[in-house]
């Protein structure tokens, strides 16, 4: 049952031949079977997920179910869930346990689906390795039969190993640079960062609020379909979720692909890009091709600027987001605090890590009275330069096409020193976050084993065209079936 | 040397919504602490602001009321400061964009004279915490029902240049922002808190002295002193030659001393930024009608009406329409009272004399405007004579026996009126008195004779036992002593 998706689990709960209790019971054996060598679970809630099952089980029985009664799932540990511990994967929440759901958390509860617990992440979101993680670094289950041990990307690691190594058949996450897309691509599996504004932040742990945005990750583009069903729309808690009608995603994945116009930007395929990773995507671009798909060449002037704005931006806005642990409230609290002062400087000095600190000094230097007009006012005007780049690219085309990332997973560790080389992991995701459009990462292929994501990104609110080439990709290969041996 | 005073206002006003500006708790005064602060105030993590409409339309009624322009693109920041009570790390302000523009209030002064002062802005923003220091051993206590609860801060132009200018222009929009409902103006519950900034600069000059800024002052009695204090203090400083150092001063009342907070140096950078969970609010021209509609008489413009409908001046119009409970209560005294500008004369008199007397409001008074109208009513038909309807009010208002006519009757108070009688007395008085009636007649000297009148009231009153009417034992005495 560990290798099916939701649909099919779905299928198979309804038709009764197995029951959620026994597919939860799988599961979790699962996870305490194989996740010590992932270490993709920060929280497994094993007791609240059996006893879920059980309701979710007696709910179908009485004829009430939805798609996602009493189906397995995971949270990325950056969801607030009521009465469970919700880390963010900081020391500076590890004791943390909300009294309120998060928006998406809740839906997902209305929806009957059963959570098996919280995936590791990067502390706070930052980073693209899952290496920053307080409760450990995660592995990918890709690349272990050579003895190196590769990193799943990040910051949604955890949910994209979890999938990968089919601990869970999907799992929430969150992408404010790429930690959807990236550690989709890495992990050989399908993510979906919708619109800025589609899905609610209420209870997601903010890093940057203004690039935030919660999202999907499955094996398949149906089940994002399925996932993005429950996430999606309107919530009064987010004053910058937008009130619009949310479709059925799981409707439209059978449209032909007939005359979608696709754009290849060239700045995406740059000398920055392995020569392998690039056959990849341009093999794959020729199945949509063969699909009925007319391919052009399309230009983000502004792209190569994205890096720059966005290590501006995202810090800024996290320095502030940040500053609520204090060790007041919540959260962690030095030993004996001396006066105010020591209070504050060892919470936070203890508390978070290093890549959380080196973010929270870049943003608060680049909002610093002298320093503002050149670092933050700069980088918001180069913010909407690169909007108009989409803007003026959906002109002419229907979705753009890309690598996701320029190499396949690294070695833990080869990249840790040098956090330059880190970011540049999000050459090719970060403008879609400045620019609020959606974006998938689907499996597109292997070099040296290791999976290559085909990034596809679309116009604002065209989710559904997305997951529907997604979802023809799909029809016409199988790299999102294999497994990692 | 001679010294020109540059006084110019920040004033927090806490807006009288039900909910917090971003939350849904209650903002009500005096809970047990904590009790009113949610996971949105105590900035749980993944917590959002969702903006109170109703914090806006108070606002806006704001900045009509004083004539301002409205802001039709309101934009918040966070201000980025840590403290205790303040439980994001941030307060969420407005910096470049606010929602009331530059607007004007002028406020009278008592030598009749009127001044503008003029408002740079009002802005929309959360108030914080409060930290208690005692109690605690040692220790601070959060309380966190106050955060969040939405304050407009008005910031003046450095109009005004006299710690009486100051304290009228801050009771006037006292009374304005009272009227208008938009606060419930107690004082000492911190609803209104005044900073105020203070410069010398020398006579005559246009060169602006270096400011300081005393903060937090929640009484007009207090806020006069401290602008005295700190007149005095910069004074003092630059007469014997040194320079005013630009920082933020806290004064103690009891004590009347102040104490430097913090200078300029020391002051925070805040890293003001546009706040990335709050998208910009447009307010759009239906918003700003439908203030304007709940806006009621604003004290100028009902100052003009009692102007022109009762007859009164200036002065008395102003001291009857500065607040609205006292505006209410005039209009009914004067509604059952006859003459207006006799209403008017027992209202700012007898009656605002006794609420002083005993310590009392206009709410608090126990007798009512229909009340005090009703004596009006029978001073003006001459039913009772002043010093008659002083023992009246004395009666209403300790609540003995309803109304004036009752009381009137029961203490016997009724003057006679009643020509004819009182002829009988004035001819019997003046039989009683020849030698004062021959001098009087004698007399060239029309002022001598009028106080020699007076002469005869006094025995005239005794006999009437005090009930003749004055004004007519007046007319009929001159009647008689000039035949």
């Amino acid at each position: 049952m560990h290798n099916k998706s939701v649909a099919e689990l779905s299928r198979e709960l309804e038709s009764g031949k197995i029951s959620s209790v026994e597919l939860t019971r799988e599961f979790l054996d699962r996870i305490k079977a194989e996740d010590g060598q992932y270490n993709s679970f920060i929280t497994v809630t094993e007791d609240k997920a059996m006893a879920d099952a059980k309701a979710a089980d007696e709910q179908r029985a009485a004829g009430q179910a939805s798609v996602w009664t009493g189906v397995p799932f995971a949270h990325k540990d950056i969801f607030c869930t009521n009465g469970v511990a919700t880390t963010a994967g900081s020391k500076m929440l590890a004791n943390f346990v909300p009294p309120y759901d998060a928006t998406v958390t809740a839906n997902f509860r209305a929806a009957g689906a059963v959570c098996l617990g919280k995936t590791n992440m990067d502390e706070f979101a930052m980073g693209s390795s899952n290496e920053s993680s307080f409760f450990g670094p995660v592995t990918n289950p890709w690349g272990l039969s050579n003895g190196q041990k590769r990193v799943p990307g990040g910051s949604s690691g955890g949910s994209a190993a979890a999938i990968a190594a089919r601990l869970v058949p999907a799992a929430t996450a969150t992408d404010t640079g790429g930690s959807i897309r990236q550690p989709a691509a890495l992990c050989g599996v399908t993510g979906l960062k919708p619109t800025y504004g589609r899905v609610s932040r209420y209870g997601m742990i903010a890093f940057a609020s203004s690039l935030d945005q919660g999202g999907t990750m499955a094996r398949t583009a149906e089940d994002n379909a399925l996932m993005l069903n429950v996430m999606a729309g309107f919530d009064p808690k987010d004053s910058t979720c937008v009130d619009r009608a949310v479709p059925d995603y799981t409707a439209t994945l059978n449209e032909p692909l007939k005359g979608l116009r696709i754009g290849l930007p060239k700045e995406y395929f740059s000398d920055q890009l392995n020569p392998a990773m690039e056959q990849q995507v341009r093999n794959a671009v020729k199945e949509y091709e063969k699909l009925g798909a007319t391919v052009k060449e399309v230009s983000l002037p502004h792209a190569k600027l994205a890096i720059a704005a966005y290590y501006v931006i995202a810090p800024a806005e996290a320095s502030a987001n940040l500053s609520r642990f204090d060790g007041v409230r919540y959260g962690y609290r030095c030993e004996d605090p001396q006066d105010l002062n020591d209070l504050y400087t060892r919470t936070r000095a203890e508390g978070f890590g290093g890549e959380v600190k080196r973010r929270i000094l870049v943003g608060t230097y680049a909002l610093s009275a002298g320093y503002f007009d050149a670092y933050y006012l700069k980088a918001q005007k180069v913010r909407r330069l690169i909007q108009q780049d989409f803007i003026n690219a959906f002109k002419e085309v229907d979705v753009l096409m890309s690598p996701v990332s320029p190499s396949p997973a690294f070695v833990q560790g080869e990249k840790t020193s040098d956090p330059v080389t880190m970011y540049l992991e999000d050459i090719f995701t970060i403008a879609v976050n400045l620019a609020g459009v959606p974006a998938m990462s689907v499996p597109a292929g292997f070099v040296d084993g290791l999976p290559v994501g085909l990034q596809i990104i679309g116009n604002y609110f065209e989710e559904a065209r997305l997951l529907n080439a997604a979802h023809q990709f799909q029809q016409v290969t199988d790299w999102h079936q294999k497994l990692p041996q | 040397m001679q010294w020109d005073i540059v006084i110019g206002l920040e004033i927090h006003v806490q807006l009288a919504t039900k909910t917090k500006i971003f939350s849904g708790s209650s903002t009500a005064f005096g809970a047990e602490p904590n009790t009113q602060a949610s996971a949105v105030d105590l900035a749980m993590p993944g917590t959002l602001p969702v903006p109170n409409e109703q914090a806006f339309r108070y606002a806006v009624m704001f900045g009509l009321a004083v004539n301002a322009e409205i802001g039709r693109r309101s934009v918040f920041d966070r201000k980025n400061y840590f403290y205790p009570d303040l439980p994001k790390g941030y307060q969420t302000t407005q910096l470049d964009h606010p929602i009331v523009g530059p607007g004007f209030v002028d406020v009278d002064l008592a030598d009749g004279s009127s001044k503008r002062v003029r408002i740079h802005h009002a802005h929309l923003e959360e108030d914080a915490g409060k930290s208690l220091h005692e109690d605690f051993h040692g220790m601070t206590g959060i309380d966190l029902n106050r955060a969040g609860t939405p304050l407009i801060e008005i910031v003046t132009e450095p109009d005004m240049n006299s710690a009486e200018e100051a304290v009228a222009f801050a009771k006037k929009l006292h009374s304005l922002v009272s009227s208008i409902g938009i606060c419930d103006g107690d004082m000492s519950q911190g609803s209104l808190r005044f900073d105020v900034n203070i410069s010398l600069k020398r006579k005559g000059s246009d060169e602006l002295g270096t400011r300081t800024e005393t903060k937090n002052l929640n009484s007009f009695r207090f806020m006069e002193q401290a602008i005295a204090h700190e007149v005095e203090r910069q004074m003092d400083i630059l007469e014997d030659g040194g320079r005013i150092i630009q920082e933020t001063r806290l004064y103690n009342g009891e004590r009347d001393e102040s104490r430097s907070m913090r200078s300029k140096e020391e002051a925070n950078d805040y890293r003001y930024f546009p706040c990335p969970d709050l998208l910009p609010v447009v307010i759009d021209d239906a918003f700003i009608e439908s203030a304007r509609d709940l806006l009621p008489e604003l004290p100028d413009e009902r100052k003009a009406r009692f102007k022109k409908r009762y007859g009164l001046n200036d002065y008395d119009a102003r001291l009857l329409s500065d607040d609205a409970r006292m505006a209410t209560f005039f209009e009914e005294t004067a509604s059952h009272g006859k003459d207006a500008k006799l209403a008017a004369n027992w209202v700012l008199g007898e009656f605002s004399a006794r609420l002083n007397a005993d310590d009392k409001t206009v709410v608090q008074a126990p007798i009512t405007g229909k009340q005090l109208g009703q004596l009006v009513a029978r001073i003006a038909d001459n039913t009772v004579s002043s010093s008659g309807a002083k023992k009246v009010f004395e009666a209403l208002w300790n609540g003995d026996g309803g109304n004036a006519d009752a009381i009137i009757e029961a203490q016997g108070l009724k003057q006679v009126s009643d020509t004819g009688a009182l002829e009988q007395m004035v001819d019997e008085v003046l039989a009683g008195m020849p030698d004062q009636v021959a001098q009087y007649q004698q007399e060239t000297d029309p002022k001598k004779q009028k106080k020699m009148l007076g002469g005869f009231m006094g025995p005239l009153m005794k006999a009437s036992k005090g009930q003749g009417n004055p004004k007519l034992f007046n007319e009929i005495l001159l009647k008689k002593l000039n035949h």
